[in-house]
């Protein structure tokens, strides 16, 4: 049995950061493009959380690199963001895992604003300075949505064994 | 259930399943790309890799839209298509009595420019992409087209669509090719206004269909409406081209040069079609110190005058 969950855990874990991947890049109008949650972030912070021992920086480096190759930013951009994402998750991941869920929804807004902050501090190097009130709302938006996506991710981790 | 809770077990006892040294080593690597492709973009390689891998993502994200217009193609009546041609012939009846005298103007424009002495202007071939309807980074004016290095497009490459400069090619990778809009805030446009022949420059901000002219002096003559097209200096665009259409012209008698901001005559937010352009010879290359070949141009034609 422990044959059989190792790999299908790998592609439960690999479904997840894709379907992430493809919800970061579907295409919403102009308006919406504040409101979208940062996935692959929530996606991290969930299996750095919970499978801490499978999912740690380095898998949180290769997402990052995706998501620059698929978004257009440069390189090692996200991926440095994610970095300290999972670290910051990793951190203090058995505290977090008892804490209520409001108090969980704290911490995911601290942590996705340290996300923000990184981008928006490599993009003001980069020249990209203007629209800095429309990085804040990613983080809220995420934070809020934290309990939906811990009932969703846990549900499937119970479902396919991932462990 | 045994072998469930024996697997799950020894991370209760494991305080810091990521090393700090690897934590580290990661955020080293992180800053040395990010460098690497900032002052060198020397990772084409690893920027081609990556995009071949993220492509089945942008596949899947642009299936809807394109099934969309497929279906709608193939679902049109009759009816529809046949309304639809007969509109399309009469505009291009309408386009071509525009052109007519297009052969002849082109003819005496060619032969001005030889009495000038100016360089012949640059034409070239195009060829239709489609614009990927996926959301790249929110902060930056980017699309990506689904035309890459495999078709012939380069980096540099100017892409326009029916009205007129959509931007340049950044990246060419095999299969996709990025292109970064006009009025991203790192793009810059070398521009002439078309009613003056006025050059300046009209660089991007945070606003998609928006560029800013930051310097036209106080005493120059735009006004509203004036169409700005490419001047072709710089050799990054063919020049004539056109770019936008001022919007807004403040004099500010308090700075040295005006508010003057421009509306895209490229339709930027809507479009799904564009074109590439290949130049028939290369483009008058930048040199790094512009001012030699100005000067020139400047005093022929006044050393041929007498």
């Amino acid at each position: 049995m422990r044959e059989l969950s190792a790999p299908r855990g790998v592609w439960v874990i690999a479904a997840s950061y894709l379907a992430a991947l493809i919800l970061t890049v579907w295409p919403l109008p102009q308006w919406a493009e504040v409101f979208r949650p940062a996935w692959v972030p929530l996606v991290t912070i969930y299996w750095c959380l919970w499978l801490p021992e499978r999912v740690g920086v380095i898998v949180a480096f290769f997402a990052g690199l995706l998501v620059d190759a698929l978004s257009g930013t440069l390189l090692g951009e996200h991926a440095l963001a994610l970095v300290l994402v999972a670290w910051a998750a990793l951190w203090m991941h058995l505290q977090i895992r008892v804490f209520p869920w409001w108090q969980q929804c704290v911490v995911v807004l601290g942590i996705l604003s340290l996300h923000a902050l990184v981008l928006f501090w490599v993009d003001g190097m980069l020249g990209y300075t203007l629209g800095a009130a429309m990085r804040w709302t990613p983080p809220l938006v995420s934070a809020a949505l934290w309990p939906w996506i811990l009932q969703v991710m846990s549900r499937s981790q119970q479902r396919y064994h991932v462990g | 259930m045994a072998v469930f809770r024996r697997q799950r077990s020894p991370q209760l006892f494991s305080s810091r399943p990521a090393g700090a040294l690897r934590t580290l080593l990661m955020i080293c690597i992180s800053i040395m790309l990010m460098v690497y492709d900032h002052q060198t973009g020397s990772l084409k390689q690893m920027h081609a890799a990556l995009a071949t891998v993220v492509w089945p993502v942008q596949v899947i994200v642009d299936a809807p839209h394109s099934l969309w217009t497929w279906a709608g193609e193939k679902l049109a009546t009759h009816r529809a298509l046949l309304a639809e041609n007969e509109q399309l012939k009469s505009q291009l009846l309408q386009e071509q009595a525009t052109l007519q005298q297009f052969a002849s103007l082109q003819q005496e424009n060619q032969r001005l420019r030889e009495l000038m002495q100016a360089a012949a202007q640059v034409t070239g071939r195009v060829s239709a992409a489609t614009i990927l309807s996926a959301a790249l980074d929110p902060f930056r004016h980017l699309v990506v087209i689904d035309k890459g290095a495999h078709d012939g497009v380069y980096e540099g490459q100017t892409v326009l669509d029916a009205y007129g400069i959509v931007g340049q090619v950044t990246r060419a990778d095999p299969l996709a090719s990025e292109v970064t809009l006009i009025s991203d805030p790192s793009q810059a446009i070398q521009v002439e206004v078309n009613r003056t022949g006025l050059r300046t420059l009209a660089v991007g901000n945070a606003e998609l269909s928006q560029l800013t002219l930051p310097y036209v002096t106080n005493s120059a003559d735009i006004k509203q409406g004036d169409l700005v097209v490419t001047s072709g200096l710089g050799g990054h665009y063919p020049a004539g081209y056109p770019v936008g259409f001022i919007t807004r012209f403040d004099r500010d008698p308090a700075e040295p040069f005006a508010h003057v901001s421009a509306r895209t005559a490229a339709d930027l937010s809507g479009g799904r079609e564009v074109l590439l352009f290949w130049p028939s010879q290369p483009l008058p290359q930048a040199e790094l110190t512009p001012k030699p070949a100005p000067a020139k141009a400047a005093t022929k034609p006044g050393k041929k005058r007498p």
